[in-house]
């Protein structure tokens, strides 16, 4: 393992992301604060959603801009450096193991998912205040799923990254993104799916139901949550899973 | 020191996916590998061995589709050869993928310069992954620069030079570390004529400073001009080796004639081969004939008497001198342009 070249393919990263700063920012965030407000305000505002509506929605909000930042991150540079621009022949040829090349970018996408998450929760708690009610009981589990989050969203962006052809970007949003969101118990909890029992067990191969329910179960425990300890072993088998298809396909494209 | 490379036996076998529609969906590549579909099977490396010697430049000639870029793709750890071995120095390539890309710059092909980056924060960045320090890599990218003719678009996206301006920054970025070994891979295909003198002085000065240097090329004039040996290859294996003059002077005679006539009889193949000068008489086809010989234009005469005293009326020549490219034709029966 070289820390040099590792160290300098994330100053790349880090350099290329300050230089399109403004342009991540709204992408990350300009969308969940939409539905925020949308939600949060608009319709709690107008009597059409209770005010608790507010505390439920805000995990499921920080859920969703961490896993689709990791996601984005990760595997749309993959997929037109690989396709299109072979830019990454430049760091497949520096002096470090194949894998490594794909760690730093699962690591350089975990990063942006948990500042995605970290900067989300006090904006979304700006447009949403007041009334909403935050605790979080133990900050080290919190922490501990925050990073299991960005891991996962980091890691399933290497996998798709890896996986899916230039054309077929548009195919893996409507196929792949869209359904993980509706069935991923971000704008509701897990428990609501009571009265669709074989919805309610289907959606547990979503990935982003953990993501949800654990930031639900970490910051508004007073609502309907999966037990911490599911939510965490879902996590870590989310995680492996993904890094382990995720760096197999890199491998595969990386050398023919 | 200088390091060479060595290829032994290579052999690579490319298996071709089914289209993705036939693979049955989105994540197509998974699911094809147990699709009832038999893969394509294209062999582009078969039994490929070269020594090439520390401190040459070597050229590697052949048309399209030869093997040129896969044996550039396996000695560059790019590309896993189905079986053979290949050597940078005294690293085996498949197994210190890491020191030997430490040994080693490559010029693609196609340009695959980081689009996110200005011209000088590519040569900065890759300078980095080889872990030279800061003064080093700035300095090295300033001579760099100003070398190709680059220093004043330095401080610009890539995304916007022209083909030529791309590929000059890919040759400075691969000699940013300053490899022992130096990769390109049709070096000035696309390039206009300035350019090219300019790149082949580079590579003659890089050379001069001890390094090894491989390029690929369809060009005779720069394999002819640049290359101290050359290995022509065909179909994944090598047909010829040596120095440009010792190539050339394999060729019977060394001129050839392509003879096209109205009516080709195997009594007038016979004759012409009786001609003074004539090594050799090959049919084409039914009309046309190669011949090769040690003088040109001086045998039409002759030949267009023979054919007219044998009824088959001379319609077409075409004369070569000594060049690779009767060279590769008088091996292959194709042109390297084809």
């Amino acid at each position: 393992m070289n820390w040099k070249t590792f160290a300098a393919m994330l100053a790349r990263d880090a350099h290329v992301a300050r230089r399109n700063a403004i342009q991540l920012f709204l992408q990350t965030f300009l969308q969940p604060l939409l539905f925020v407000f949308i939600f949060g305000r608009v319709m709690v505002g107008s009597g059409f959603l209770p005010a608790s509506y507010k505390s439920l929605l805000l995990p499921g909000i920080i859920a969703i801009s961490m896993v689709f930042t990791g996601i984005w991150a990760v595997a749309m540079p993959l997929i037109a450096e690989f396709q299109w621009t072979r830019e990454i022949e430049d760091r497949l040829l520096a002096p470090i193991a194949v894998p490594w090349i794909a760690i730093e970018k699962v690591f350089a996408g975990m990063l942006q998912a948990l500042v995605a998450g970290l900067v989300v929760i006090p904006l979304a708690w700006l447009v949403l205040r007041p009334g909403v009610e935050i605790s979080i009981g133990s900050p080290l589990t919190f922490a501990v799923i925050l990073v299991l989050i960005a891991i996962f969203s980091a890691g399933g962006g290497l996998a798709l990254g890896c996986s899916i052809n230039q054309q077929h970007i548009g195919l893996m949003f409507g196929m792949v993104i869209t359904p993980m969101i509706f069935f991923g118990c971000t704008y509701y909890p897990w428990s609501a799916l009571k009265t669709f029992p074989v919805l309610q067990k289907a959606v547990l191969i979503n990935p982003l139901v953990y993501a949800s329910e654990g930031m639900r179960a970490t910051l508004v425990p007073q609502f309907p949550h999966l037990p911490v300890t599911a939510v965490l072993i879902a996590l870590v088998f989310f995680d492996v899973l993904l890094l382990v298809v995720g760096l197999r396909q890199f491998e595969k494209k990386a050398v023919s | 020191m200088a390091i060479g490379v060595r290829t032994q036996d290579l052999r690579k076998v490319y298996s071709a996916s089914p289209p993705l529609a036939a693979g049955g969906g989105l994540i197509g590549r998974a699911e094809a590998k147990d699709g009832k579909q038999p893969k394509a099977q294209i062999p582009a490396l078969d039994g490929l061995s070269l020594e090439i010697l520390p401190g040459e430049i070597f050229g590697l000639l052949g048309p399209n589709g030869a093997g040129k870029s896969t044996t550039v793709g396996v000695l560059t750890t790019r590309v896993r050869p189905t079986s053979g071995q290949a050597w940078i120095g005294e690293h085996d390539v498949w197994k210190e993928q890491t020191q030997v890309k430490h040994l080693i710059g490559v010029v693609p092909q196609r340009p695959n310069l980081d689009f996110s980056l200005t011209a000088r924060e590519i040569l900065i960045f890759h300078a980095a992954y080889f872990g030279i320090g800061s003064r080093q890599r700035n300095e090295r990218a300033d001579k760099l620069l100003e070398k190709f003719k680059l220093a004043e678009r330095a401080n610009q996206l890539v995304r916007g030079f022209s083909g030529g301006m791309m590929q000059r920054l890919s040759i400075a970025r691969a000699m940013m570390h300053d490899p022992q070994v130096l990769f390109l891979d049709e070096p000035s295909a696309g390039l206009d004529p300035q350019t090219r003198i300019l790149l082949w002085e580079i590579i003659r000065e890089y050379h001069q400073a001890g390094r090894t240097v491989l390029l690929t090329t369809h060009n005779m004039e720069e394999a002819d001009g640049l290359c101290k040996r050359l290995a022509i290859i065909d179909h994944g294996h090598v047909i010829a080796l040596g120095t440009s003059v010792e190539l050339k002077a394999s060729v019977p005679g060394g001129y050839l004639l392509r003879l096209r006539f109205g009516n080709q009889t195997a009594e007038l193949l016979q004759r012409l081969q009786s001609l003074a000068g004539v090594r050799e008489v090959r049919a084409t086809d039914s009309t046309g004939a190669d011949l090769y010989a040690d003088r040109g234009g001086s045998l039409i005469p002759e030949i267009a008497s023979l054919a007219a005293n044998t009824g088959a009326e001379l319609s077409d020549v075409h004369i070569s001198e000594p060049s690779l490219e009767n060279l590769f034709l008088h091996h292959t029966g194709r042109s390297l342009r084809d």
